[in-house]
């Protein structure tokens, strides 16, 4: 994406195009990484209902994993993944492991 | 040169502001009382529920969300003011570069009061000076007339589309708020006419076209920003101008960046900001008597600060002396610096500049003071050197 010159900035920075955050590419920040073990997966959608992004992808009301362009990795997803029987659908890594 | 019949009234400044801010009637305006800018509201509320303005008043819980209330008010796209003093202003500092960097034309009112501690409520320029670099313009009053005059001209400065910056009308606390002096009133249709209809930039409640106002920035686009807005304040130079101009036709007082006063000839020169300029003048007068070459310059506008005509005004002088009524503890005042940039193209052949810190919470500025350092800077201009660079006057040593 071009950056704008100080000349060609909109007044006071008004963003005047609604949900152009998705151009915008958080997923560096993440330092560790959601990982989905979809035999573990109940599709309960938790993990879509909890992400403060909208770093889960969803086709057909079904969890297909995650935007990692977006994702920060803040782990609220797997904290908050019930799984099944006890094991998890949604595991945190360490980046570039 | 006036050409409408204006009402001659003895009104304190306070009233003066209040009845400006009545012929303005902006669309919202919310505040919290302080000492001394607290009549300015009293006044306005009471011509609310008078009926004589259709302002929404918000009654906030602090200084804080005052400010926060007029940048909600503005960015939803109304014409917005507020008033307030000292503390007040303090507290407001963190939402004063909110309401610049979303490039919001709100007027406040300030009358300058000292800041604590000490506790104090009297009169001097350390809030405004605080101010200084939260993006708004400055302009500051000598009296009750120029701080009407200046509130007049503000929204149109301030909301013109090469600026679109906030705006700061300071006038001296209780010397000029609270004292009665006779002047002019313009008639409201004339004032409705020069002000006009508020025009909002991109304003929120604007639902056909729906934005969003104070997106995150890193690294990658903040010093943009703030290039812009010092654009903005360059360019409000020239708009102030022009806006003045149109202002002496339908009032006949001409108001510049910065008035000179004798100043053409002056081989002595004060410089000194608000209330303080009046006593110079007289006492500029006594000195011009005697024969000497004395004049006094006293900035209007603070920000954004005329260098190069300031520069260009002192550059003849012998020797000036820079009075402020505020104070950088362990730097030079405030007014000092800027007086000293405007003269640094002229390190050669300028006059020799030194620094008297005055009147700190509203103690008197007398003739006699004015004439101590008017005598000094004779002194200064004949020797061609200052003595000591800073130091204070009005003062028990």
């Amino acid at each position: 994406m071009k950056q704008l010159n100080w000349k060609e900035l909109p007044l006071a920075g008004v963003v005047k195009e609604a949900g152009n955050a998705e151009t915008y590419h958080t997923g560096s920040w993440r330092s560790s990484k959601p990982r989905w073990i979809p035999e573990n997966c109940i599709q309960c959608l938790f993990c879509w209902i909890y992400c403060p992004d909208t770093a889960v992808k969803v086709k057909d009301e079904k969890m297909t994993g995650f935007d990692y362009d977006h994702c920060k990795g803040c782990g609220v997803c797997a904290l908050e993944c019930p799984g099944k029987k006890g094991s998890k659908a949604i595991v945190m890594e360490e980046e570039g492991k | 040169m006036a050409t409408t019949t204006q009402k001659t009234v003895a009104v304190t400044g306070n009233h003066a502001v209040a009845e400006a801010l009545r012929q303005l009637n902006p669309d919202v305006m919310a505040a919290y009382p302080i000492t001394p800018s607290t009549e300015i509201m009293q006044q306005y509320t009471t011509f609310v529920s008078n009926g004589k303005v259709d302002t929404e008043i918000v009654l906030v819980e602090s200084e804080h969300s005052a400010m926060s209330a007029c940048i909600g008010a503005s960015a939803a796209g109304g014409r917005v003011a507020t008033a307030t003093s000292a503390q007040g202003l303090a507290l407001m500092w963190e939402m004063l570069h909110i309401a610049s960097g979303y490039r919001l034309p709100i007027l406040l009112a300030c009358a300058n009061r000292a800041l604590s501690a000490p506790l104090n409520i009297h009169g001097d320029h350390s809030d405004g000076m605080g101010a200084r670099d939260c993006g708004w313009i400055q302009l500051y009053s000598e009296n009750a007339q120029e701080a009407y005059d200046n509130t007049l001209m503000s929204f149109r400065i301030a909301e013109h589309a090469d600026v679109r910056l906030p705006i700061m009308v300071g006038m001296d606390g209780f010397i000029t708020s609270h004292s009665i002096e006779s002047m002019q009133y313009l008639p409201d249709d004339v004032v409705k006419k020069f002000v006009g209809e508020y025009k909002a930039m991109e304003p929120l409640l604007d639902l056909d076209h729906p934005k969003s106002l104070g997106a995150l920035v890193l690294t990658d686009y903040y010093i943009e920003h703030k290039r812009a807005e010092h654009e903005a304040m360059l360019k409000a130079k020239k708009v102030i101008q022009d806006v003045s101009e149109e202002f002496a036709k339908i009032s006949g007082r001409k108001y510049e960046l910065f008035e000179s006063y004798r100043l053409e000839d002056a081989e002595v020169v004060l410089i000194a900001l608000s209330s303080a300029a009046g006593t110079v003048k007289d006492e500029v007068d006594k000195y011009r008597n005697k024969g000497v070459k004395a004049g006094l310059l006293k900035p209007r506008v603070f920000r954004p600060f005329p260098y190069e005509e300031v520069g260009l005004a002192l550059k003849n002088a012998k020797a000036a002396c820079v009075m402020d009524r505020a104070d950088s503890y362990g730097g030079y005042g405030p007014l000092f610096m800027e007086i000293a940039s405007a003269l640094a193209p002229y390190r050669q052949g300028g006059p020799v500049l030194f620094n008297k810190i005055y009147g700190l919470g509203g103690r008197d500025l007398m003739p006699h003071d004015i004439d101590q350092v008017i005598d000094e800077t004779i002194e200064v201009a004949k020797s061609g050197k200052a003595k000591i660079l800073k130091d204070y006057m009005t003062i028990r040593n």
